[in-house]
């Protein structure tokens, strides 16, 4: 009998929707799953059993109604604790919101529910999506399936580990600084950040509303294709979401042909300090590239180089507002409620007990650029920053179709190697930040592990705004080629838990 | 400090010249909140109109309410501001409970609405007051501080939080300087806050209730010598929810001001707290420094870019100026404008013009609703438009005054039976048979009657003295229990006695 937790989500729809296995079939063979690993990879913050075996019920019973079912219909998929689930908690990595159960459901939650999506549970992640390697949850950290004593990638550490694992064939991420990319570099898999506004935001806990983004994750191109599909599309509750139809992204994902593109290799990021096999690989693939028929130019983008600093001051200064509402008066945790305290100490009692110290950190940071007489210095300077970063990117896109580098610049690190370095941390997003601070589409695609030692390197692709196909049409011609190359999926060389 | 220690007004005016500054936030009556769907229902449950958007919820997003944008466009127009091509909102942070976010989301340097301005009227003369900006925001939830002594936050046992306000829809309209006003300020105050008001309900965007906080007014006030232009330190006196209030806080704050500094002292820029029993002010919270709110542009909403072919759209659907409006019926009712400010003050205008619709004479309807019922609402204390009575059924009254079926002493006894829930004009006639006698026969025994029991006056009428015929007037009317047209009494009277009127 196959293995149902090894097949990719295009083969398990397929599967169910064919009758080849149930649902709750897919669904169990993942639970059973989460019950023999996740003690050792901690990916999962929460498993929400019955739900997912009751979803999986409803998916096999509109099957045996004759129900046309959706293209993921009966895909069990790992949700990152951002997204708030009615009725499930939502800690978003924090011990501020620990035992807090959402009244209601993200429109993310909504649409794959509406999918037929099996949501196994929700999955760990740096509090707040602070951080690149989910070290800073409240709940302990994650481990990374090639190496359990190294980092899975942050802030979405949980569902790149849960793909990277096979817990889940399908993740969500969310990405403001890189979260979504980074993780899925350091593990070997699919990670998309669709344009801003792509994917809606409401219900998507909040740090740096002008950046985050969710998307899809996974182990292959399609499925992440599949994925986006799924979860992307206006919601006029988010008025930052695009009214206009969503990119192409599965026929791309299909069609992974990269003949006659213009690819671009960002001058200001080859010079930076790669670790020597993950920049072996991005060579390695930038030849692929060439061979598979693309043409391939260096592009200057001169101002990605101040992108880190600018980012460190916009998302700080939102975190800061966005996460004032954590006062202990209305949800979550409070402490100090006993009588002898005043509104004002419970809130800060509970703020100080409740939010980590990276999130102090941040909230201080922000607190301090915002403030009056630093304002035009700081959060002024930083937006002008991204203003000229969007029009680097502009420029560079009139050249080029698609801009490529390295994800990071180093493969997974050690657990608790940088915890006290703040910015040797900060530094693995140096790659992806751009892309967030000026909107853009961009993916990370496995291309290849690392001499040294034996680690997964990632391919960033960036697209511009709403050319998210672009992503997929690179990202599945390399991965096509790629597999070719090794006999087989990068993922199976991970050791066996 | 009471009123007693203070220099007097006009002493304070000797050496000073006040300048005031004044921010009224208006709720609108949209149906739903300025960020979400709930309801705004006035006096529900607490708490019974929230969800996870007004309630600042982790996840939650604002989205603006059309409704809302076009009525803050509305009052710009109305007050001659100019409307932004593109504006953006902006988070105002700090914490305080009953806020659910811990910011509110306004406007800060991009208003919807910018450089207006507003005539009032004082002391039958024109006095216009400068607009700064009108801009959009959100009103906060609602705290109740139980136990402790003041009321507020401090020294109390515990706070009720009601979230239903928090996002309801306010607008803050921000005045200019006002300079010039010299001794008239408390006036000009209270006339540029009723002004707004009598706009504000004209444009049908609030009811302007200032006792259901619906309109709330801070003024700002300092004071400089004579002569100097350089601003003095401001007070701001918080939440002054009435006209009369207005005008009472102001003329404390420029004696106040005037008694600090005639004595050396300077003045602290703090708000202040009115208190309507003795029309005195107490310091609230002292601003040490400019409270930094951190302003920031809000990223979770898109810029509001009204198109201009909208904005003039909406300038189409403008009321006629309320003080236009006022001049346009003082001429039409023939009203001397001492009766017309009074009607205004009195706030009959708007019943008499309804009054006059239904079918009354404008001055019948003016002289109801300024004398009888004017007199009625100020004994029980209400405003007129809470008795209980239509302009409809005064416009009635007025048609059968008019008709000679009642005389003014049978249509007050008419609308007292209506103002005691006895139904329409004409029930409560039929009901208290309040008919005026009209059956001549009855009438003419009832004269006949009169001039027998009074000889004697008989006589001096019949030798041409017209004038003692009041007396049988009065006679008859009493015989009749009032219910007889006097005027035709008179004449039976004079044709029974042979003289001619």
């Amino acid at each position: 009998m196959t293995d149902l937790t090894r097949l990719t989500a295009a083969q398990t729809a397929e599967a169910v929707a064919s009758g080849e296995s149930s649902a709750v079939e897919v669904a169990q063979a993942h639970l059973n799953r989460i019950d023999a690993v996740d003690e050792k990879v901690r990916a999962f913050l929460h498993v929400d059993r019955e739900g997912a075996l009751a979803a999986a019920r409803s998916v096999d019973e509109r099957r045996a109604r004759g129900e046309r079912l959706g293209p993921l219909a009966g895909v069990p998929l790992a949700l990152k604790d951002i997204f708030t689930t009615k009725g499930v908690p939502t800690t978003v990595g924090s011990r501020i919101l620990r035992g807090w159960v959402p009244p209601y459901d993200a429109t993310v939650t909504r649409r794959l529910k509406e999918a037929g999506v099996v949501i196994l549970g929700k999955t760990n992640m740096d509090e707040f999506a602070m951080g690149s390697s989910t070290e800073n949850s409240a709940f302990g950290p994650t481990g990374n399936p090639w190496d359990l004593t190294r980092i899975p990638g942050g802030s979405g550490g949980g569902s790149s580990a849960a793909l990277a694992s096979y817990q889940a064939p399908l993740a969500i991420g969310t990405d403001t600084g890189g979260s979504i990319r980074q993780p899925a570099a350091v593990t070997g898999t699919v990670g998309v950040k669709p344009t801003y506004g792509g994917v809606s935001r409401y219900g998507m806990v909040a740090f740096s509303s002008s950046l985050d983004q969710g998307g899809p994750c996974a182990r292959t191109v399609l499925d992440a294709a599949l994925l986006h599909e799924v979860m992307a599309g206006h919601d006029p509750l988010d008025s930052t979401s695009i009214d206009a139809p969503v990119p192409p992204v599965v026929e791309a994902a299909r069609r992974a042909d990269v003949r006659g593109m213009r690819i671009g290799v960002v001058k200001e990021f080859v010079g930076q300090d790669y670790q020597a096999g993950v920049k072996e690989r991005f060579t390695e693939a930038v030849e692929l590239l060439r061979e598979l028929g693309a043409e391939v130019l260096e592009i200057s983008c001169p101002s990605f180089t101040y992108a880190l600093p600018a980012y460190y001051l916009i998302a700080p200064s939102e975190a800061s507002s966005n996460l004032a509402r954590f006062d202990a008066m209305r949800y979550g945790l409070r402490v100090g409620d006993d009588g002898t305290h005043s509104a004002e100490e419970v809130t800060a009692l509970t703020r100080e007990a409740g939010f980590g110290p990276e999130v102090k950190r941040r909230i201080m940071l922000g607190t301090y650029a915002l403030s009056s007489g630093y304002y035009d210095a700081y959060y002024g300077q930083a937006q002008k920053v991204r203003t000229v970063v969007t029009r680097d990117f502009a420029a560079a896109f009139e050249q080029v179709d698609v801009l490529v580098s390295p994800t990071t610049p180093t493969t997974a690190f050690p657990i608790g190697e940088r915890v006290d370095d703040p910015m040797a941390m900060y530094l693995a997003d140096l790659f992806t930040i751009p892309a967030n601070l000026a909107g853009n589409a961009a993916m990370s695609v496995p291309c290849g592990l690392a001499r040294e030692d034996g680690l997964p390197v990632g391919l960033q692709i960036i697209a511009p705004t709403m050319a998210d196909d672009r992503l997929y049409r690179v990202g599945g011609a390399v991965e096509a080629a790629f597999t070719a190359r090794w006999g087989h999926p990068l993922l199976e060389e991970a050791p066996a838990l | 400090m009471s009123v007693m220690d203070l220099v007097s007004y006009q002493d304070a005016l000797a050496s000073y010249d006040p300048v005031m500054g004044l921010e009224v936030h208006v709720e609108l009556g949209t149906r739903t909140k300025m960020f979400c769907g709930c309801a705004t229902t006035f006096g529900a449950p607490p708490n019974s109109q929230v969800c996870p958007t007004c309630l600042g919820m982790p996840g939650s997003l604002p989205v603006v309410n059309a409704v809302a944008v076009e009525s803050a466009i509305r009052i710009g127009l109305a007050l001659n501001c100019e409307i932004a091509e593109r504006c953006r909102f902006a988070r105002k942070n700090y914490f305080y409970p009953d806020m659910p976010k811990n910011y509110q989301i306004s406007q800060y340097d991009e208003p919807i609405a910018f450089n207006g301005y507003l005539d009032v009227e004082v002391d039958g003369g024109t006095f216009r007051v400068e607009i700064e900006r009108a801009h959009m925001e959100e009103d906060t939830g609602k705290s109740t501080h139980v136990g402790g002594a003041t009321g507020r936050i401090h020294g109390a046992e515990h706070s009720l939080l009601d979230y239903n306000r928090a996002g309801i829809p306010l607008i803050e309209i921000v005045t200019k300087p006002i300079e010039g006003a010299g001794a008239r300020a408390p006036e000009v105050a209270r006339a540029y806050v009723a002004e707004l008001r009598e706009l504000i309900r004209a444009l049908g965007v609030s009811e302007a209730r200032m006792e259901l906080g619906q309109m709330r007014c801070d003024a700002n006030l300092s004071l400089r010598p004579l002569g100097t232009t350089r601003f003095g330190t401001r007070s701001e006196t918080k939440n002054v929810n009435s006209l009369r209030s207005v005008e009472r806080a102001v003329r404390f704050e420029i004696q106040r001001h005037a008694t600090v500094l005639g004595e050396g002292g300077t003045i602290v820029q703090e708000t202040r707290h009115f208190h309507e029993d003795d029309g005195t002010t107490t310091p609230g919270r002292v601003k040490e420094e400019a409270e930094d709110y951190r302003y920031f542009p809000e990223p979770d909403l898109v810029p509001v870019a009204p198109a201009r072919a909208y904005v003039e759209e909406l300038r189409g659907t403008l009321p006629e100026p309320p003080r236009e409006r006022r001049q346009r019926l003082q001429a039409e009712w023939g009203a001397s404008d001492h009766e017309m400010r009074s009607a205004h003050n009195a706030g009959a205008v708007e019943l008499i013009v309804a009054t006059v619709e239904a079918g009354a004479r404008p001055d019948a309807a003016r002289k109801w609703w300024m004398g009888e019922l004017a007199r009625r609402a100020n004994e029980d204390g209400v405003e007129l438009s809470e008795l209980a009575i239509t302009p409809v059924q005064v416009a009635r009254v007025a048609t059968l005054v008019a008709e000679g079926s009642l005389n003014d002493k049978l249509a007050r006894q008419v609308i007292e039976g209506v103002l005691a829930g006895e139904g329409d004009p004409d029930t409560v006639v039929e009901a208290r048979g309040l008919k005026v006698v009209s059956d001549e026969g009855a009438l003419g025994a009832a004269v006949d009657e009169a001039i027998a029991a009074n000889p004697g006056v008989a006589d001096k009428i019949r030798g041409g003295k017209v004038a003692a015929a009041g007396a049988l007037v009065g006679a008859v009317m009493k015989a009749t229990r009032g219910q007889a047209d006097a005027a035709r009494v008179k004449e039976l009277i004079l044709q029974r006695l042979g003289v001619s009127g």
